[in-house]
């Protein structure tokens, strides 16, 4: 007799009731899984109270990723306030504060989200599922990640005929093989604890209750344009070491997201509307002319 | 009268590269002051770009870590563009309003917006970096599409496009190719609203990049209403354009136009004037709600406030009432003034977003501003574009009329 289509159809439903379940099981399970870990960032935590300037971080730096290494038995570097620069992810400088010199550690602030990833057009700036902002070779040089940087940290080789973005990646090629940061492990203060950013704030905020009166209540980047990957605790308030305190709590993505949404709008509702206004025109332009022809 | 050229149809390749040859040989006299001054700038210009690729772009800018984009960014592209502006207003209020009035100026700005896009636009690939990589937003399999820079990219190539599409009926009839003429004309009107819906978002996204330079661009300048801002300003920017360009064209190129539409051209002034007073009206009217709602009263009375009013009311509010009082007693003499401060104060805006109140609180001595180089690339470019626009001006029907095979009957 063979199969009929009802017993085919029944044969094809239990199949499908059978493999669709543990397939869509598993591609959620999976979703699940990489948000989870996505949204676990990793991140730094500076305590410019612990830090002493002594530097060992930007010679560290220096060293994993081939860039000239810093004298850092000339404390005369510390007498200017240096940005970081092509040939420097990280720089500790020395701020005059209430409560004296204090040293606090510059770099890319691995922000949760990225003003610098967002203005990329070409995704050649990542905001990698473990925390770190890293740059990438397909970049066009355009320079708008510098440009959308709260902190102006991606810094551009204009003396090249090959130029390259440069930026602290958290060293991410390490995170990759399980390392902590180079700077991290090089620190001798203990200034510098590298983690999950979650346990992270806590602990700082452990600190914070635990000596009375030694911090400002505040962990710079928990909040700030949305929150960033490197957090850091103070005893003097964060202008006084060069920190801006104007960015606001907004991730800075969302300052261009209401251009974007009108974007499909302006395009699906524009033409229409032309067109429209284009024949009530002609229709009307038809009918004076035939006015004009009986006259 | 005019440029009527190819009048016997092409037949076969070699009519063809006999037409072509003529056609591409100089017309007029060769050494003028303009030519001999204009070629020296571009032959500078172009060894300037080979240095700069050969020595990246320290050696020919001033641009810093402080100061990533200069006068290639805040002059070329982002007041060329405005400028080009011209092309989307006046293809609506031909092609979509059916005012036939202005019929006679849509090739000349057309032709303006399109050499714009590919100049200015193409200023861009002198200032990317790694320009060889310049085709990875079109194609490849990382697409930034969150970014408004992605967005804008997009829509220059196909504005590009688009703008081309408006203006090849006149390479139609310059070839005297009959049927080609007729299909391109067919898609004129579909071109149009394209164009015009690409412009109206890409003007607005040229100010939606600074969106995220927020804290960077002095509070006055900075507020989240920039692209609409940006898409007004346009407006106006794009027809001051189309007013000094063709007070220009008309001495210039005056042989090809014949006396009635020198009569009517005074007359579109006039109208062209009263569409920059209003779309001007309503500019300054936002910028003084953005003002008032913004609550920076105090920083009027700074240097930055004093240069905003400089810019919002010597160059926006003035200008504005010259083209009422122009449009009003019919003085084209008002309404060219009117159309030079509305356009300096176009440059002014861009360059103040851009540059000028760009990290406002740097000191002077550490400012960015342009070196010699970086202008002489610049005038190189708009000079080669005043070529490239009297080349085809002088053989395409551009200003004079269509040959009379192509009469048309525009949609």
């Amino acid at each position: 007799m063979g199969i009929d289509r009802r017993t085919f159809l029944k044969g094809l439903g239990a199949g499908m009731a059978v493999t669709l379940p543990g397939s869509s099981l598993l591609a959620r399970n999976l979703e699940a899984e990489d948000i989870a870990a996505r949204k676990e960032f990793s991140g730094v935590l500076v305590d410019t109270t612990r830090c002493v300037g002594c530097r060992s971080c930007e010679m560290a730096c220096a060293e994993a990723h081939g860039m000239p290494i810093p004298d850092i038995g000339d404390t005369s570097a510390l007498d200017t306030v240096r940005p970081t620069s092509v040939t420097q992810w990280t720089v500790v400088n020395r701020y005059k504060t209430d409560k004296g010199d204090v040293f606090a550690k510059k770099q890319c602030m691995h922000c949760n989200q990225p003003g610098c990833v967002a203005a990329c057009l070409v995704k050649a700036m990542a905001k990698q599922p473990d925390g770190a902002v890293t740059w990438d070779t397909n970049c066009m040089g355009c320079r708008y990640c510098m440009i959308s940087c709260p902190f102006d940290i991606p810094k551009f080789e204009y003396d090249s005929a090959f130029p390259k973005i440069q930026k602290c990646s958290l060293c991410w090629e390490r995170l990759q093989k399980g390392q902590k940061p180079a700077c991290v492990e090089a620190c001798p203060a203990e200034a510098l604890t590298f983690g999950k950013r979650r346990d992270l704030i806590e602990e700082a905020n452990r600190r914070i209750y635990g000596e009375a009166g030694k911090y400002v209540s505040h962990i710079y980047g928990e909040r700030e344009v949305g929150g960033t990957g490197y957090l850091y605790l103070a005893a003097v308030p964060f202008e006084q070491i060069g920190f801006r305190t104007d960015l606001g709590t907004t991730a800075y993505p969302e300052y261009s997201k209401g251009f974007l949404y009108s974007v499909p709008i302006v395009l699906l509702l524009w033409p229409a509307f032309l067109i429209g206004i284009n024949t009530i025109t002609k229709r009307k332009n038809e009918l004076q002319s035939r006015e004009g022809g009986k006259r | 009268m005019n440029t009527l050229t190819a009048t016997e149809e092409i037949k076969g390749l070699k009519d063809f590269v006999t037409f072509l040859s003529r056609e591409l040989k100089p017309k007029g006299k060769l050494l003028t002051p303009f030519n001999v001054i204009s070629a020296s700038l571009i032959l500078l210009g172009a060894i300037l770009v080979l240095y700069r690729l050969v020595k990246g772009m320290g050696a020919v800018t001033n641009l810093s870590q402080e100061f990533p984009w200069g006068i290639w960014i805040g002059f070329d592209v982002m007041v060329g563009v405005a400028f080009a502006g011209g092309a989307y207003v006046l293809t609506f209020v031909v092609y979509i309003l059916h005012s036939d009035k202005y019929h006679s100026l849509i090739r000349a700005t057309v032709l303006n917006g399109l050499l714009a896009y590919v100049f200015y636009a193409g200023a861009i690939f002198l200032d990317l970096g790694r320009w060889w990589n310049i085709t990875n937003p079109l194609w490849g399999n990382k697409f930034g599409a969150n970014s408004v820079l992605f967005l804008i990219s997009w829509h220059f190539l196909l504005y590009m496009i688009a703008e081309f599409v408006e203006f090849s009926p006149a390479i139609a009839e310059w070839l005297g190719m009959r049927k080609l003429r007729k299909f391109l004309g067919s898609l004129t009107l579909g071109a149009v609203v394209v164009g015009i819906a690409l412009s109206t978002l890409h003007q607005a996204g040229l100010g939606a990049l600074f969106m995220m330079a927020k804290g960077k661009v002095h509070p006055l300048w900075y507020t989240e209403f920039i692209p609409v801002l940006f898409f007004v300003s346009s407006i106006f920017a794009g027809l001051s354009m189309v007013i000094f360009e063709g007070t220009i064209s008309h001495r210039v190129f005056s042989d090809k136009i014949s006396h009635e539409e020198h009569a009517a051209y005074d007359e579109m002034l006039v109208g062209l004037s009263q569409g920059c007073a209003v779309a001007m009206f309503v500019y300054f009217f936002a910028q003084l709600l953005i003002l008032i709602h913004g609550w920076h009263w105090a920083l009027l009375n700074t240097a930055m406030g004093w240069w905003y009013l400089v810019e919002n009311v010597g160059l926006v509010a003035i200008p504005c009432l010259l083209f009422f009082q122009g449009a009003r007693y019919r003085n084209l003499l008002v309404i060219r003034t009117a159309a030079i401060l509305a356009m300096i104060g176009i440059i002014i805006n861009r360059l103040n977003i851009s540059i000028i109140a760009f990290k406002w609180w740097i000191p002077f001595s550490e400012r960015y501003f342009p070196s010699w180089m970086e202008i002489v690339i610049t005038l190189a470019i708009i000079l080669t574009e005043v070529w490239v626009f009297r080349w085809v001006v002088n053989r395409m029907p551009v200003f004079g009329k269509p040959p009379a095979w192509a009469e048309e009957t525009h949609s």
